[in-house]
């Protein structure tokens, strides 16, 4: 970032409120020198012989050497899932899986804070995220879900629906085990087992749950977690007696994945990348939708792919909008993803930063116009300071690609139909966000969005209950409420 | 002159794209040959050009069918099954003339699945959405909506069922289709056509193309604005390749039963939208 100039802010920002550090204790968390992979209720060593070390991205530090899963681990890990599926979870009633998943669920709200601290020393967010945020949804989507185990009947009008079989997930490090727990949680709900690989950079949560599991008495092998990078997830979607592909990721690799499993009988569903839209108009409720558009974008460091990285604003307030997001902005706390007060934590990883990096350069170079408040990042460990771009343009890479960081693209528009237009003018179509009091307008605006989760006077909200899922290249399938049991059965006309 | 002796008018079988009956810009036509050996068309063979033409007619419907009212999809499509029922006699002919077991019952059930379909055009979004109890103090609820354009491969026999039975719950929920017929029996396809013509589905939302699946295939799966694709009728050697192709706009990609009718084949095209409002006084 030190070839970018920082603006000055537009005016002198609140009263300089001083926070003393109020940094969340690590010692709930107790982290081991080295975690096998998890496979048939156990933790063992890889028959790969391989590990790679995971870090605190935040400073940096070494936290402990994690198992790469090779093919060999892999044939191991779906051998143990397709014989738990075989001779121990397929058949036991539904009432019982049931149980099973409550006690997960049960576990991870026992043991919440030590899970948050684990995923914000792992991935970088802010603790007051992993908190409020990522346990308490991951907890509540193994509850919801365990009350569907024993009414799949009730599911689908007229279908019969059966388990697949073994499921192989491919989650993301942006919300690891929230993510475990979104593919985890239907798939053991509707009577498969599964073969989890938790993202590279953040696997630590996922053996943590690991650990949850075994101490919930599944049966061996309904669960198996393989931790490494894109080779370990390439072996297990190409595994042969895998029934059934999830991946949440990146749209390129989703689309790789596709390829893989083209031609197979595998059931796959895909979530993937966006570009969403966040559409404010002028009878908007100002400061709400300031809180909104900041929520939308610098929530989780911009690391979401519902995330609304592009703002368009009805021309007769951008400029009272701009004025109060850049004030705002200035108020933002970013560091330490421990302290109870930080409001952007840490990059997920080097390699990230690198992207958010040559993505806003491009920015720059393509005549955008950069604002980044002033702010203090801390010396070791990656980060970014929260950017706005003014004078973007619809062919702007920042306005057409995922960038996945803190960085919110603005563009402005007339009439509704414009907002329409510009919103849709995308490959991608997961989310997008509207701020007017015009009850009417939300609902035209809503109809129109070519995007699966609309968030109207809020943003980046999630629930168990509610289907999240995109349209178009951001991907197929839902997760969540009842549409998210579909991918994970086979369903036969009831005659 | 008695009537015995008067000479026939053959007709020309034509594609239909965008409520218009053209010719294959390639020029190209394939010989329909009866069971019992008599010529009975020159059918146009259509080509990728014809292909890519219907795409951009079915993208340029899209709107305006998406926008209508459940009600009125209803309505129009309950009109297909109007003037099928008057055209019976010649569509019964072509299933005989392809050899199909039974041309009256086929004829029947193809007309009982528009009436079928028609009538769910208001309930889809009953059935498969509704509102989510979420944690929280938000009004939530997801309703099904079209997917956009759908690439349609129909099964080769029943040759006029299986063709139906894919375009009705496609058409149903908003999509449109480009819908490839049977290559061994296409003209019950070109009637079909001929009905459609004359009922009131609007030009450009249901496109049907004769000629080779398997030129076609390809093409379709690969056409970027294309958002989803039925391989129900593909040829099983080209399925992978069609389904590698499609991953390039992340298509939807569905095979049924061949005369599968059943609200699930409705769903396999359509995307969940979930939309938020907080509530508060």
């Amino acid at each position: 970032m030190s070839d970018l100039e920082r603006a000055a802010p537009a005016r002198p920002v609140m009263p300089a409120w001083e926070y003393a550090p109020a940094p969340e204790s690590k010692d709930i968390v107790r982290l081991q020198d080295r975690y096998g992979l998890f496979i048939g209720g156990e933790f063992v060593e890889p028959k790969s012989g391989r590990w790679f070390t995971t870090i605190d991205p935040s400073n940096e530090a070494v936290l402990a050497e994690v198992a790469e899963a090779g093919e060999e681990d892999v044939e191991v890990a779906v051998t143990a899932a397709r014989s738990a599926y075989v001779t121990a979870w397929r058949d036991l009633p539904g009432s019982e899986r049931a149980k099973y998943l409550y006690r997960i669920a049960r576990a991870l709200q026992e043991r919440a804070r030590e899970f948050a601290v684990l995923e914000s020393m792992n991935g970088g967010k802010p603790i007051k995220e992993s908190r409020d945020v990522d346990l308490p949804l991951a907890s509540a989507h193994f509850f919801y879900y365990a009350g569907w185990a024993d009414k799949m009947e009730y599911a689908f009008p007229a279908m019969k629906p059966t388990p697949l079989g073994v499921a192989g997930q491919v989650i993301p490090w942006n919300f690891p085990l929230l993510m475990a727990a979104w593919k985890l949680a239907p798939a053991l709900a509707a009577g498969n087992t599964a073969v989890l690989k938790p993202a590279e950079t953040t696997p630590l949560t996922a053996l943590l749950l690991g650990e949850v599991i075994q101490q919930a008495e599944l049966p061996p092998g309904v669960v198996n977690i393989l931790t490494g990078a894109g080779a370990t997830g390439a072996s297990l979607v190409g595994h042969p007696d895998v029934d059934k592909v999830a991946f949440t990721g990146s749209t390129e690799v989703g689309k790789q994945i596709r390829r893989a499993v083209a031609g197979t009988s595998k059931h796959l569903t895909l979530e993937l990348g966006g570009k969403a839209a966040n559409i404010v108009f002028e009878d908007a409720p100002i400061d709400q939708a300031v809180e909104g558009v900041v929520n939308g974008i610098f929530f989780n460091q911009g690391h979401v792919c519902c995330a609304g990285s592009r703002l368009l604003v009805q021309e007769p307030v951008f400029e009272e909008l701009l004025e109060k997001l850049k004030v705002r902005l200035g108020t933002l706390r970013v560091g330490d993803p421990l302290d109870k007060n930080t409001d952007i934590g840490a990059i997920n990883s080097r390699a990230q930063l690198q992207k958010i990096g040559e993505l806003v350069a491009s920015g720059v170079e393509e005549g955008a116009v950069i604002y980044q408040p002033p702010c203090d990042l801390p010396e070791r460990g990656f980060w970014f300071a929260p950017t706005l771009f003014t004078g973007v343009s619809q062919s702007h890479r920042i306005a057409r690609e995922e960038i996945f960081g803190p960085v919110l693209s603005i563009l402005t528009f007339r009439i509704p139909e414009e907002a329409v237009e510009k919103a849709n003018n995308t490959p991608y179509g997961l989310s997008a966000g509207i701020w007017t009091e015009k009850g009417s307008r939300i609902l035209w605006m809503a109809e129109r969005m070519r995007a699966g989760v609309v968030w109207a006077n809020t943003f980046n909200r999630f629930d168990p209950a509610s289907p999240f899922g995109g349209y178009k290249e951001s991907g197929f399938g839902r997760e969540g409420g009842r549409h998210g049991l579909e991918p994970y059965v086979r369903l036969e006309p009831v005659s | 002159m008695s009537s015995d002796q008067r000479l026939p008018v053959r007709r020309t079988a034509k594609l239909y794209v965008g409520g218009q009956f053209p010719r294959s810009e390639s020029g190209r036509t394939f010989e329909v040959w009866s069971g019992d050996g008599r010529l009975l068309a020159h059918a146009a063979r259509a080509s990728r050009k014809d292909l890519r033409d219907a795409v951009v007619a079915a993208r340029g419907a899209f709107g305006g069918w998406a926008s209508r009212t459940p009600y009125n999809r209803g309505q129009i499509l309950y009109r297909v099954a109007e003037i099928m029922e008057g055209r019976r006699a010649q569509l019964e002919d072509e299933l005989r003339d392809s050899g199909a077991d039974d041309p009256a019952g086929e004829v029947s059930l193809a007309i009982d699945r528009w009436v079928w379909y028609a009538g769910w055009a208001d309930k889809i979004a009953q059935v498969a959405g509704g509102a989510n109890p979420v944690a929280g103090p938000y009004f939530n609820f997801t309703v099904p909506e079209p997917t956009g354009v759908v690439g349609i491969i129909a099964p080769s026999e029943p040759a006029l069922l299986g063709l139906v039975s894919r375009i009705a719950p496609v058409i149903v929920s908003g999509n449109v289709v480009i819908a490839v017929a049977s290559e061994r029996s296409p003209l019950p396809a070109v009637s079909l056509a001929e009905a459609l013509a004359t009922s009131d589905v609007p030009g450009g939302v249901i496109n049907i193309l004769t000629g080779s699946p398997s030129e076609l295939v390809p093409w379709l799966a690969a056409h970027m604005d294309v958002n989803a694709i039925d391989l129900t009728g593909c040829p099983d050697e080209l399925v992978a390749d069609a389904e590698r192709a499609a991953a390039d706009n992340v298509k939807r990609v569905h095979r049924a039963g061949e005369a599968a009718q059943h609200l699930s084949e409705v769903t396999a095209f359509v995307e969940f939208k979930t939309v938020w409002h907080p509530m508060g006084a």
